[in-house]
This record gives C-alpha cells, sequence and structure tokens, in this order.
C-alpha cells in the first residue's frame, strides 16, 4: 500500500534526522541589530578566506542575544551574542546560574548616535538640554515639577525652528536606547539644572535620575521597537519627526536624511573616535568560552573579527561605519589569550 | 405561497376605490424595488473596482520596485592573475583584501586603455565595484590553479550604488553627503557605460545566489533560500499528507460518531485558526529546546509548518472524502469488500482530487508563512551556504523565501529593498504556480455526482 510505504519511510526518516542532529560546525551568532552588519561582514568575510563555513548571524537585540546566550551550554546554543552595550551585572549571574560561567568580551569598536530628519526639511544644532526639555514627562519651572507641554521646538530653544516635537526613539528593547536616555537625556537634565533642581528640593540622587529618564507619554515621543528601516518609514510620513539612527544607518542613507549636530558637533567617525561627539557607544560581542574547541572556528573567527584588516580603521567594518578601536591591540591580545570577565 | 396569492387577488371586495394597476405601466413601489436592484448592483460593481483597483496597485508597486532587481551592473575587467600575488595573498590572514589589490591595477589598466582619463586613486576606483570581487577573483583562482599567470576577464559586479546610479535610484544630488562615492565616480560610470565596459544585464545570480552581508547588496540572491524553502515544504508534504489523510480517513469513515470524536472535529477546526507565530514558540520549545534539533534548520521549520498545515489538510481530505456518495461505499460493500478495500479501492481515489487540491493550497500557505520562523532562528544573515546534500539541507541553518524577503526588507542600504521587492516576484510566481496547479488538478479530476 502506497500510504503505508510513505508512512514507513517518514518514520525512518525522523529517526534518522534525530540521530544525525548532534554535530554543527556552523558558528551560531545572535543579538543586538546594530551589530548584525558588521558581524554579518565579518562572518561573509570569515566564510570566503577559511575553511570553516560561513556563521550564521541572527539580530533580535541586545537584551534578547543575551537571554538566549544565557540559556546554557551544549549544541543547541548559540556561542556568540552580540551586544551594543556592555552586559549587565544581573545578566552575568543568569549566564552563571545556567552554567555558563566563562565569557569573553570583545569590544569591536564604536558606533556614534545620530539625530537626523528628513533632508527637504529644517535643519538642527542640537544640545542634550533641548532634547530633555523636548522629552521628558515633567521639567522643572520655577523649582516646581510641572508636566511638559512644550509643542515646538522653539520653545524649547529660541535658537531653534518653530517646528513641531515629533521624536522617534529607539524603544526600551534596544542597547540603542539606554545610551540615548544616559547620554542625551540625562545628560539633559544635569545641564539644564533640573537634576540639581530636583535634589535640592529633597529627592534623592536616584529618584532624581529616575524622573529624568521617564519621557513623556502623550505621543511627542514615539518608541520604535523594529528596526531603523522602521524609524526611516515613519520620517517618510511624518515629515516634522526627527529620528533616532545609527551612524552607519545614517551614512547608507544620507539622500533621505539630514544629520543634526549634537552640542555643536557633527557626527562622523573622525568626531566619534575622537569622543568630541558626545553620543557615542561601544559595541561588543561575548563568547562562550566552553565551546572554544567543540565549535569549529569560534576562536579563529573572534580573531579574525577584530583582526587589523577587518577592524582597523582601513577594514571593511570602517568603510560600512564602524568607529574603530584606538585600543584594538589589546583587544586582539585579549582574544588571543582568551580573558573571561571576572566578577 | 398560496397565501399571498389569496390576499393580493385583484377583485377584493373590501376595497372598491383600489386603484387599477397595469403592469405596463410601473408604479412607485416597483420603482423602488427596482432602485434598490439597480444600487445594489452598483454596489457590486463598485466593490469589485475596489479590489481590482488595489490589486492593480499591489502589482504595479512589487513590479515596478523589484523588476530592476533581476538586472545588474557588471564591470568586464581583464586581471593579470600574477603568481606571486596569487602566493602572498593566500599567505595573509584576510586573502581577499590582497586581490583587492590586482583589481584595482587591473581596473586603472583598462580605464587607460579605453582612453578614459581619471586623476582617481586606484583604491578610490575600486569603490565603483562590489566588495565581493576579491572573492569572485579568489574562487576562480582556487577553481583553475592552472591559470595562475595569465590574464583572464572577469565580469565584475558593480557597487550597489553605481548600480543604483544606472538603474535611476541614486541621483547625482544625493551624493552629496555620500562617503563611499562622489560625482567623480558617475562621471567615469558614464564613460566607462559608452565605452562599454559598465553593462546593465539579466543577473541569474539573484534567483540563484546566496544571501550576501549589508556591505555588498549587488551581490545578494534568493536561491539558497529557496532551496531553504524547498526542504521544508518537503518535510511538510512527507508529513502533513499521510497524517493528514490518514487521520480524515478514520474520521470519516471508521471512528463513531461520540462526545469524544465531537471534541476532536471542534479542536482541528480550532487549530487551523491558530495564529501561526504560535506555532513558532511550540516549534521552538519543543523541537529545539527539548528534543535538540539544530536551530534555523529547515527540519525544525517543517516540523513548525507541518503543525500549521496539517488541519488545512485534514479539513479539505474530510470534505472531498464527504463528497463522495453513500451509493459507491455502499456498492463496494455489498459485493462483499470490506470496509477498509472499499475506502482504499473506491472512496479515496474518488476523493484524491480534492485531497490533493487542499494539500497543494495548505503547502502555498505554508510557503508564503514568516512568523514562526522569526522565533527558530530561520531570520538573519543565514542562507550563506549552499546545503552539501540530502541530510545537509534538512539540518544546516537556512532561511526560507519570505524570511529573507523580511530580512532584506530591514537592511539599511536601500539596494536591499529593491531585491525585497525582487524577492516578493520569486515568491508570487511560485505561490500562483502552485495555485494554477491545484485548480488544474481540480478541473480536470474532479467528478460531481
Amino acid at each position: 500500500m502506497n500510504i503505508k510505504a510513505l508512512l514507513s519511510a517518514t518514520a525512518v526518516a525522523s529517526v534518522a534526522f534525530a540521530g544525525a542532529a548532534v554535530a554543527r560546525d556552523q558558528i551560531q551568532i545572535a543579538g543586538s541589530s546594530t551589530v548584525l552588519p558588521y558581524a554579518s561582514i565579518v562572518a561573509e568575510a570569515f566564510g570566503e578566506n577559511t575553511e570553516f563555513p560561513t556563521p550564521v548571524v541572527e539580530s533580535g537585540g541586545s537584551s534578547a542575544g543575551l537571554k538566549k546566550f544565557c540559556t546554557g551550554v551544549g549544541e543547541n546554543t548559540i556561542d556568540i551574542a552580540n551586544a551594543s552595550r556592555a552586559i549587565r551585572e544581573k545578566e552575568i549571574k543568569a549566564c552563571a546560574e545556567a552554567g555558563v560561567t566563562d565569557i569573553i568580551e570583545v569590544r569591536i569598536g564604536y558606533d556614534g548616535i545620530v539625530f537626523a530628519s528628513d533632508i527637504n526639511g529644517n535643519g538642527f544644532t542640537f544640545t542634550p538640554t533641548d532634547w530633555y526639555k523636548a522629552l521628558a514627562a515633567e521639567v522643572v519651572v520655577d523649582g516646581k515639577l510641572v508636566a511638559n507641554e512644550a509643542t515646538s521646538w522653539k520653545q524649547v530653544n529660541e535658537a531653534l525652528p518653530d517646528q513641531e516635537i515629533q521624536a522617534f526613539i529607539p524603544g526600551t528593547k534596544h542597547g540603542t536606547r539606554e545610551v540615548f536616555e544616559e547620554k542625551v537625556i540625562l545628560q539633559g537634565c544635569e545641564d539644564s539644572g533640573a537634576l540639581k533642581a530636583m535634589v535640592d528640593a529633597g529627592a534623592s540622587e536616584k529618584d532624581a535620575e529616575k524622573k529624568c529618564m521617564s519621557l513623556r507619554t502623550d505621543g511627542r515621543s514615539v518608541d520604535i521597537d523594529g528596526d531603523y528601516t522602521e524609524t526611516l518609514a515613519r520620517l517618510d510620513a511624518n515629515k516634522n519627526g526627527i529620528g533616532v539612527f545609527g551612524l552607519a544607518f545614517y551614512e547608507n542613507n544620507t539622500d533621505k536624511l539630514q544629520v543634526a549636530t549634537m552640542a555643536g558637533v557633527t557626527p562622523s567617525t573622525e568626531t566619534i573616535a575622537s569622543g568630541e561627539y558626545p553620543v557615542s557607544r561601544p559595541l561588543f560581542f561575548y563568547v562562550k568560552k566552553a565551546h572554544i574547541g567543540v565549535v569549529p572556528g569560534l576562536k579563529e573567527f573572534a580573531q579574525f573579527f577584530v583582526s587589523d584588516e577587518l577592524a582597523g580603521p582601513d577594514g571593511p567594518l570602517a568603510q560600512y561605519g564602524l568607529v574603530s578601536d584606538p585600543e584594538l591591540a589589546k583587544v586582539q591580545e585579549a582574544v588571543a589569550s582568551e580573558t573571561t570577565l571576572t566578577h | 405561497m398560496t397565501d399571498t396569492a389569496v390576499s393580493y387577488r385583484p377583485d377584493t371586495a373590501s376595497d372598491p376605490v383600489r386603484r387599477k394597476t397595469s403592469l405596463l405601466e410601473v408604479d412607485a413601489l416597483t420603482r423602488k424595488r427596482n432602485a434598490a436592484e439597480t444600487r445594489f448592483k452598483i454596489y457590486g460593481i463598485v466593490a469589485i473596482l475596489i479590489g481590482l483597483f488595489f490589486l492593480a496597485a499591489l502589482l504595479y508597486a512589487i513590479l515596478s520596485n523589484g523588476l530592476t532587481a533581476f538586472n545588474q551592473t557588471f564591470v568586464s575587467v581583464p586581471v593579470t592573475l600574477d603568481r606571486a600575488a596569487v602566493e602572498d595573498a593566500e599567505a595573509s590572514l584576510v586573502k581577499t583584501s590582497k586581490y583587492n589589490a590586482m583589481i584595482d591595477k587591473a581596473l586603472a589598466a583598462r580605464l587607460a586603455e579605453a582612453g578614459i582619463a581619471t586623476q582617481m586613486k586606484p583604491t578610490d576606483l575600486r569603490k565603483m565595484l562590489s566588495s565581493g570581487a576579491a572573492s569572485q577573483v579568489r574562487e576562480f583562482v582556487l577553481e583553475n590553479p592552472g591559470r595562475v599567470g595569465e590574464t583572464v576577464t572577469f565580469d565584475l559586479l558593480a557597487s550597489s550604488r553605481v548600480d543604483g546610479y544606472l538603474k535611476g535610484r541614486v541621483t547625482r544630488a544625493a551624493l552629496v553627503n555620500d562617503k563611499n562615492l562622489d560625482a567623480g565616480h558617475l562621471d567615469l560610470i558614464d564613460a566607462m557605460g559608452d565605452a562599454g565596459i559598465a553593462v546593465k544585464r539579466f543577473n541569474l545570480a539573484f534567483i540563484t545566489g546566496a544571501d550576501a552581508s549589508d556591505s555588498r547588496p549587488e551581490q545578494a540572491g534568493i536561491g539558497v533560500s529557496m532551496i531553504g524553502s524547498f526542504y521544508m515544504m518537503l518535510v511538510v508534504l512527507l508529513l502533513s499528507l499521510p497524517i493528514g489523510v490518514a487521520a480524515s480517513i478514520y474520521l470519516e469513515e471508521f471512528a463513531p460518531q461520540n462526545r469524544f470524536t465531537d471534541m476532536i472535529e471542534v479542536n482541528i477546526s480550532n487549530l487551523a485558526a491558530v495564529p501561526s507565530i504560535v506555532f513558532g514558540i511550540l516549534g521552538l520549545a519543543a523541537f529545539i529546546q527539548f528534543a535538540h534539533l539544530p536551530q534555523s534548520a529547515p527540519i525544525v521549520g517543517g516540523l513548525v509548518l507541518t503543525l500549521m498545515t496539517l488541519p488545512t489538510i485534514i479539513i479539505s481530505t474530510r470534505a472531498s472524502l464527504k463528497a463522495v456518495p453513500p451509493s459507491i461505499r455502499d456498492a463496494a460493500l455489498g459485493v462483499g469488500a470490506s470496509k477498509m478495500q472499499s475506502v482504499f479501492h473506491h472512496v479515496l481515489p474518488l476523493a484524491m482530487p480534492g485531497i490533493l487540491t487542499g494539500t497543494i493550497i495548505g503547502l502555498a500557505q505554508a510557503l508564503g508563512e514568516t512568523a514562526p520562523l522569526l522565533l527558530i532562528g530561520m531570520v538573519g544573515f543565514i542562507a550563506s551556504n549552499y546545503p552539501g546534500g540530502l541530510a545537509s539541507g534538512f539540518l544546516d541553518p537556512n532561511s526560507a523565501m519570505p524570511a529573507q524577503i523580511y530580512e532584506w526588507a530591514k537592511r539599511a542600504d536601500p539596494a536591499f529593498y529593491e531585491r525585497a521587492w525582487g524577492g516578493i516576484i520569486v515568491l508570487l510566481l511560485f505561490l500562483m504556480t502552485m495555485n494554477i496547479v491545484a485548480i488544474i488538478l481540480r478541473r480536470r479530476f474532479e467528478r460531481r455526482w
């Protein structure tokens, strides 16, 4: 009977697959969507230049990647997590509980966070104070906290154009959000004297900082949980909007976006490398040491990633928009000696 | 019926003042009813026109955005494969970067030979070419070690921005802030086009090729993810057809009618309506975390889609079994066939066209499904290796066509956007073919009683 034969064939096939599903020869990577393009460029070059197969790179965000990374050790867990922020103490603990104890931290370079608007609209020269005053849920007026009612950038800062406040900022699952809050909103809170005013009014430092970083929810500030392409689409639909992007994304879309200066500095690889441009952050990937020697090519891949030819100032990563790490040699050394995180 | 006929009798004596009406004369009530009918027809036509308009707009958007993905700009350059340079490159860590120097030299020489003068440095000239050019040359060297020392003419891909310029996507004005290319490059490209060095032609690699990283969209193709989709569909077909048909035959022909079978029936109908992302989470928990099947593998994707397709197949199979008239079964049983013989010799063959149609439609639905694949690791930079054989096709990480399209649409470089639309065209062609096959099967073999 035909169907009988089919059934038994599939049964045999599924057993065969279950048996074959043990050895894995590709490196598996997941994590930050900011690091994804760099990781995929390196993965492609790695596949072309070595006898190892091209690694598999998934995205999903820094937190999601690290969570996956910390599920345990073994063939069906990932080998490398990409992150656009440093791993947190809490995550290291979660990792350790699942048996992932030896983690190698590799810093690949820096990424700038830029503020851009539609190319045909007004140009902007921001300071962190402007962003704090425009987006904070509550601002200090005459020593008291009142709900933020600013509707135009001009109300926030006389020097800015009279354009409606509409910001598209990364959602909380993105590592970019943390940098935005710390380097822009909190900085603006401090610069404008609001933080000091709150502390003087009797709030603890921690509460005051938390207050600084709570953003308004009346629709002026919109969280984007997707990728930068979604932010770009939102700007396309709302020409008054200002979006938060990674430098590399902006550099690939200069025909649609114009970039705003921050504290008088135009973002570029040079100003970020020199530290002049204030809103930048390091990019990392984390390697499971227990997988080195088990998954073929894992250490080679990590070394390949941070080699001068790739991550150096003239390499393809810098070409794409990464700001190369001035201390790359130190990173290379740490990878070579498999230095793990201590905690 | 008879009641109404009676009450509308024209010679009703109780209403002597009733106006005489004629069938030839259209009275107000009839006019109203006719108008209502006309209005309803117009609503219908408007609804269809709106539908057609959106279909046309969709097709126009897909074709106008996507057709350009099938053409690509190539630059033909004769590269001298100098033995010393090749050996030097093979000894270094990033071998492809050393091949770039050879390409630089070759491109500069080719321009000089064509009489195109330029002030640009060779390394800047290379920005017009894909960063994948070096690996193309290296691959040739590895495959033909005997030809090292000769001069070989390569058709190298132009960079995505150059290609975008020739396709009208990148304009001169847009290059002001672009750090990869400037107006000088565009002048050169124009001259190279005139000299026949740079040509735009059909790019088969888009259909057969592998995914490429963010720095070289021009090299990306949908081929490997097509293979991934194929293996997934194979798993779906091999599992869901036999299981689905067996389950339906049992439920329809053998199972007793009781509460338990009723419950199963209700649950199957419910399963058909479960959002596909739910099956993705189930697949992650059951197949990857519990059964330890490899991540991103088409076998896992196929298993998840099998779960999704099974209810569709069971429902359509049961419907076509039901459509076979009981007289066929009775006749078979009457001449002494067993229940099983009557089902397998008579009912099943007659129901087969309906079953196949349902299966093909279920497969087409599974082919276009992306959501469950997000959760089992099939979205990302994955479809970059060709599977090396049958087992590797099922077990090695791969993507699927809709997942690849989603991935391209997310990437920063606008050239990927064009490829996403191109991918949609390829996917639609597959879906259309499958649906047409289903229609033909139904038309040709279906019997009505």
